[in-house]
């Protein structure tokens, strides 16, 4: 390396500002340079989402109230114990377990399903594994849109299937009664939601090497044998970071319901996130609202550190 | 044998596969297919399931006597707009990690980690009340700064590991050639990088284009997006469901075909995070 050319070009490249003293040791000693690179995206996450939650924060512990903008006197924990003595706030934290747990079960079933029949070798693999990932390529309004036509009680196209087929006895009014309405809104979730599973644990399982399934043939293990001792330990962790994901995913997510049925029919589809939207917005409680975030976000806090530990840097 | 094998493959995989993509594609392909049915059929009950004819009038009526085109062109410079900034964001972050061993690294990666955890209602209500006091409620530039902002995790996220996978000797080379940090970045690691940056480019168009809450709370009447919009258009008494899936149809397309065509490299980095644990 012609070590004397390095030398001379490097006198022009302190006039544009880069810090002075040895190219490598730069990179060890970076100094200022990576803060730099970091300020715009800091300072993003700082004003748009650190400030806000703060907000939300000192808002729990005041009283505001969305006309009267002006006075917001001090609460103390008057938000909270209002939360936590309103019926409502058990009934939505029941709700939103049943949707926590309902949806993120089914669409793990049948995205582990789904990864386990497309790991396998068919003519047409490539353009199934491509096409079942297009409900997750769609907005939530339109995935909303899209179930409440083919639940409506009229017109819609699973009524009349079922009915065809025997299934129902007559048309049911999947969205518009308290007892049918969850299951209308999980059914929208969990497509929406089965193929991030599906991809997730697809490339999971093509990271699992394919000699330990030799050897287990070498050794006599049949099919069973093999799922139980090569496919699940080799995918457990994929399996426990994908569930953290989606759990905190789905425990947050209010779009598809606020669409499909605003919470309704009564309160039958209010889960915790959506009431404290609800509470603040329609009715002009930030105070409330923002108590009933707080307690979203502790309810949560055991998941998210499980999260963050798994993916640690 | 070897037909039974076939057999085998066809009964054991091919039609449960055919089974799980149906119930994946059906209602999309049901949505699409009722655009295109005239409202005698629609509105009908008991509904057919063949349609007897084909028709354009919901989307025609949609492009001509609603707002929807405007709606179209304010996702889109949003969707622009966010792809633009969180990249502009996103990328010198992302080099920064991939680059510098400092002080706080790693406690940074886990910071931004975690503004995806909080919940969205944590962030909307000081954030429209923020937007409302700086006047820029129901403009562009708060729609997009916050969708920007709200996928930047992402983003520096699936940047790193693209950025990780360019040696470092490329970098060490032009800087002994007299190249700045930002002069290395733009002129060698971004072409080199640009499959991964298209790919997150195309993740951020696609998220920003979907999304309604933001869209909702931050703008929705001088800046409109489709997807506030359209459950506008659900919110009314006559629900006119002709026109509300012509409107899903259309909205859908972009995003489903971006996500198609980026989805090996999407794919990829959308479970790096989680294959890796």
């Amino acid at each position: 390396m012609n070590v004397s050319t390095a030398q001379q070009r490097r006198v022009p490249s302190q006039a544009w500002g880069t810090k002075g003293g040895g190219r490598r040791s730069s990179i060890l000693r970076p100094g200022a340079t990576p803060w730099l690179m970091l300020a715009p995206a800091l300072a993003a996450a700082a004003i748009l989402v650190l400030l806000p939650v703060l907000d939300t924060l000192w808002m729990s512990f005041h009283d505001v109230i969305l006309y009267r903008p002006r006075s917001r006197p001090f609460a103390g924990l008057a938000n909270y114990a209002w939360a936590l003595t309103d019926p409502v706030f058990w009934e939505s934290l029941r709700h939103s377990l049943v949707w926590i747990v309902c949806a993120v079960s089914l669409q793990f079933a049948l995205g582990f399903a789904a990864a386990l029949l497309l790991n396998r070798s068919f003519a047409w693999r490539g353009i199934a594994r491509a096409l079942i990932v297009v409900p997750w390529a769609l907005p939530s309004v339109i995935i909303g849109l899209i179930w409440t036509w083919m639940l409506d009680f009229n017109l819609g196209v699973l009524n009349e299937i079922g009915v065809r087929l025997g299934l129902l006895s007559a048309s049911i009014p999947w969205l518009a009664q308290p007892s049918t309405a969850m299951a209308g809104v999980l059914l929208a979730i969990v497509w929406q939601g089965f193929p991030f599973f599906a991809v997730t644990l697809l490339a999971g399982l093509q990271a699992i090497p394919g000699e330990l399934y030799e050897a287990a043939s070498i050794d006599g293990a049949g099919p069973f044998g093999k799922f139980r001792h090569i496919t699940l330990p080799g995918l457990a962790g994929v399996m426990a970071t994908a569930l953290l994901l989606r759990m905190i995913w789905v425990a947050n997510s209010l779009d598809l319901i606020l669409v499909m049925t605003n919470g309704g029919p009564g309160t039958a589809t209010q889960t915790l996130p959506l009431h404290a939207f609800l509470t603040a917005w329609s009715g002009g409680n930030y105070g409330h609202g923002a108590a009933l975030s707080v307690l979203l976000t502790l309810l949560l806090l055991g998941v998210v550190v499980a999260y963050v530990w798994r993916n640690r840097a | 044998m070897k037909r039974q094998l076939r057999l085998l493959r066809l009964l054991g995989t091919e039609l449960p596969v055919v089974a799980i993509l149906g119930f994946a594609l059906l209602p999309w392909i049901w949505m699409m297919l009722s655009s295109f049915r005239p409202d005698s059929e629609l509105t009908h009950s008991p509904i057919t399931l063949i349609p007897s004819q084909l028709t354009l009038v919901h989307h025609i009526e949609l492009l001509q006597r609603t707002s929807f085109i405007w709606n179209l062109r304010d996702s889109l410079v949003v969707a622009c707009g966010a792809v633009a900034l969180g990249l502009g964001l996103a990328l010198p972050a992302a080099y920064a990690f991939s680059r510098f061993r400092f002080r706080g690294r790693g406690a940074l990666r886990t910071g931004f980690l975690v503004i995806n955890m909080f919940p969205v209602v944590m962030l909307i209500l000081p954030l429209f009340v923020l937007m409302r006091e700086l006047g820029l409620l129901d403009t562009y530039v708060a729609l997009i700064a916050g969708h920007a902002t709200f996928t930047l995790p992402f983003a520096i996220w699936l940047l790193t590991s693209y950025v990780d996978g360019i040696p470092q000797e490329l970098d060490q080379a032009a800087m002994i050639d007299g190249a700045t940090r930002l002069q290395t970045l733009w002129l060698v690691v971004l072409p080199l990088a640009l499959p991964g940056v298209v790919a997150v480019g195309i993740y951020l168009f696609i998220t920003s284009w979907n999304e309604y809450l933001f869209a909702l709370m931050l703008a929705g009447r001088n800046v409109r997006t489709v997807t506030v919009a359209l459950q506008l258009f659900i919110g009314e008494n006559q629900i006119q469901w002709g026109l509300l899936m012509a409107g899903g149809t259309l909205v859908a397309l972009p995003a489903t075909i971006l996500f198609l065509f980026a989805q090996r490299q999407l794919v990829g980095g959308l479970t790096g995070g989680a294959v890796k644990g």
